[in-house]
């Protein structure tokens, strides 16, 4: 066991998954709370289109990587309030478009020796100094950014349009969240890949609202989450020689898994699926006063 | 002083269209200071877009809307004196929120980035809670109560900012009567104390009970005045289209007929008299 942490890459490899399983895990309760784990999944995405750039001129692929997700969030964000096309929709269109750019600029450089798996899917092993550096920098960053705006964040979340009403620029602070998750979504890259970070954004986040309704509760067991999956599933991808990226990912399963069986919501009386509006006139009379007769005990 | 001083609200021909749909035409009306208005249509007649307009959250196609006789746009930090009560679904019921946060996130746009709420801004939340007889289940979960209680919760949210003008978008929906009852009291009150209120409504015969005045909405303003000036057939009729009409919206079902059959036959077809009523324009 300790033998383990006496090798480099090793250290720099908890080091680095500590620090995005807090950011990621921060992040991601306003992603679960807002719904924005499709844009989350397409910003992911659009980041490869930066990455692929960065190989083509040498550039730092972080910051490449950054660039473009950060632009992808913010043409998203863009296009679908201006409502020409729906979100989801300008999400589809932005992301597949990065990914494809990514894959041209890729086949240009064929001949290459180019570690492309390991951006999609991971590569903790393969963290530089640098990368921690970079990424420590960017998630204090990010932290102390969520930390100045934690209630306007928290409004905007639960009602975006009563926090424009009274007087919080929600326009402008929805964007900065995009922003933020999109920087997120770039730290998290080298430790878990393209495809698999909005995981590690939205399930430590998942399972911590199955255990609390109390918002800055909900944030510290996400963490928690976060950081027990990241640094257990390094662990376990090391005795078992597999993919670290995916043994994380899929250890924040197992604990989403727990967390959603030991849910107190369970229990709890019943409400209304999130979004879902009364059908007109079917509405029961007392309006849950009571509870509704279909609703089945646990 | 000018004279727009004395209104609260101003419509000057207001028309707000959504690409070809029209959602209101030409809407003029005044709401003086320290008037409560009822707002009443049929589904779809423009009520919420109308008061979307008033804040600001949807742009008047043509026409310009006043508050205080300042238009909307250039309202800047008095827009935080407007209370909104907008419609229940809008939410997710499971959000990690207590009551006593949400009633004080009405009080954000006051407090301003970077400051925590103070002492004041939690002791105005209570305040509120209190005028809606909530104050005891503060630290509740949002979820755990039930729609009616829910509702109360954001008119507090609504007057923890001490506002001088209150838009309420269907309120009493899926509420039980004891409920709507006090809540009738309470802007009673409100009202007594000179806050502006502008109401959307579907209870046409309990709104014209507490309200100065009802304006009848069906994309164009129908009628507007004492309701027992203004709630006769004709006009009931221009703004429903017909004379009977069953609202089956959210809880229970209102019968509009009530309010004015003065010797119409009410089995005649709600087509028919749509019809009459366009020949007439």
């Amino acid at each position: 066991m300790l033998q383990i942490l006496s090798y480099t890459f090793m250290q720099r490899a908890l080091v680095a998954s500590t620090i995005i399983g807090i950011v990621c895990a921060v992040i991601g309760v306003y992603v679960v709370l807002k719904g924005l784990a499709f844009i989350g999944t397409g910003i992911a995405h659009a980041s490869f289109g930066g990455v692929a750039l960065g190989f083509l001129f040498g550039w730092n692929l972080i910051l490449t990587a950054a660039l473009f997700s950060i632009f992808g969030a913010l043409g998203i964000g863009v296009v679908s309030r201006r409502g020409e096309v729906k979100e989801d929709t300008a999400i589809g269109i932005f992301f597949s478009a990065s990914m494809a750019f990514g894959v041209l600029i890729i086949g240009l450089l064929q001949g290459y020796n180019i570690d492309l798996f390991g951006y999609l899917f991971g590569s903790v092993l393969a963290v530089t100094q640098e990368d921690i550096l970079l990424s420590g920098a960017l998630g204090l960053g990010i932290l102390i950014i969520i930390g100045l705006f934690f209630k306007e964040f928290l409004f905007i979340s639960f009602d975006q349009e009563m926090a424009q009403v009274v007087g919080v620029p929600a326009a402008l602070l929805y964007y900065l969240l995009l922003a933020l998750m999109a920087l997120t979504v770039v730290i998290s890259i080298k430790v878990v890949g393209i495809i698999l970070v909005e995981a590690l954004i939205v399930t430590p986040a998942a399972a911590a609202y199955q255990l609390t309704d109390d918002f800055k509760r909900m944030m510290t067991i996400a963490v928690v989450i976060g950081v027990v999956s990241s640094i257990a599933g390094l662990f376990f991808s090391y005795w078992l020689n597999i993919a670290s990226g995916a043994t994380i990912v899929l250890t924040s399963t197992l604990i989403f898994g727990g967390a959603a069986l030991l849910s107190p919501r369970r229990r709890q009386r019943p409400v209304e699926a999130p979004g879902a509006e009364p059908a007109l006139g079917l509405e029961p009379a007392t309006d849950g006063e009571k509870a509704p007769s279909s609703y089945t005990e646990l | 002083m000018t004279a727009n001083q004395s209104e609260a609200v101003e419509f000057e021909n207001v028309t707000v269209a959504y690409g070809h749909t029209v959602a209101l035409q030409d809407i003029s009306l005044r709401i003086a200071r320290g008037e409560f208005v009822g707002v009443v249509g049929p589904n779809g007649s423009g009520k919420t877009t109308l008061l979307r307009t008033v804040l600001g959250l949807t742009r008047p196609t043509h026409g310009e809307v006043k508050v205080s006789g300042v238009p909307v746009n250039r309202l800047g930090t008095r827009r935080r004196r407007i209370g909104y009560v907008p419609q229940l679904a809008a939410i997710d019921p499971r959000f990690p929120v207590h009551v006593l946060d949400v009633v004080t996130m009405g009080r954000y746009g006051e407090i301003g980035l970077f400051h925590r709420p103070s002492a004041a801004d939690r002791t105005a939340a209570c305040r509120a809670l209190e005028r809606v007889g909530m104050l005891d289940l503060a630290d509740r979960q949002i979820g755990q109560l039930s729609g009616g209680q829910r509702q109360r919760v954001f008119v507090a949210r609504a007057l923890a900012v001490e506002p001088e003008l209150l838009l309420l978008d269907e309120p009493t929906t899926g509420v039980d009567p004891a409920t709507t009852g006090s809540f009738y009291e309470l802007m009673h009150q409100l009202h007594g104390e000179g806050i502006t209120i502008l109401m959307v409504s579907h209870d046409v015969g309990v709104v014209s009970q507490y309200v100065d005045k009802i304006a009848c909405l069906n994309r164009r303003l129908v009628v507007h005045g004492r309701p027992s000036e203004v709630l006769t057939a004709e006009a009931v009729e221009g703004c429903y289209g017909c004379g009977a009409l069953f609202l089956t919206h959210g809880a229970v079902p209102h019968i509009v007929v009530d309010v004015h059959p003065k010797g119409k036959p009410p089995h005649r077809s709600p087509a028919a008299h749509l019809l009459e009523h366009r020949a007439k324009e």
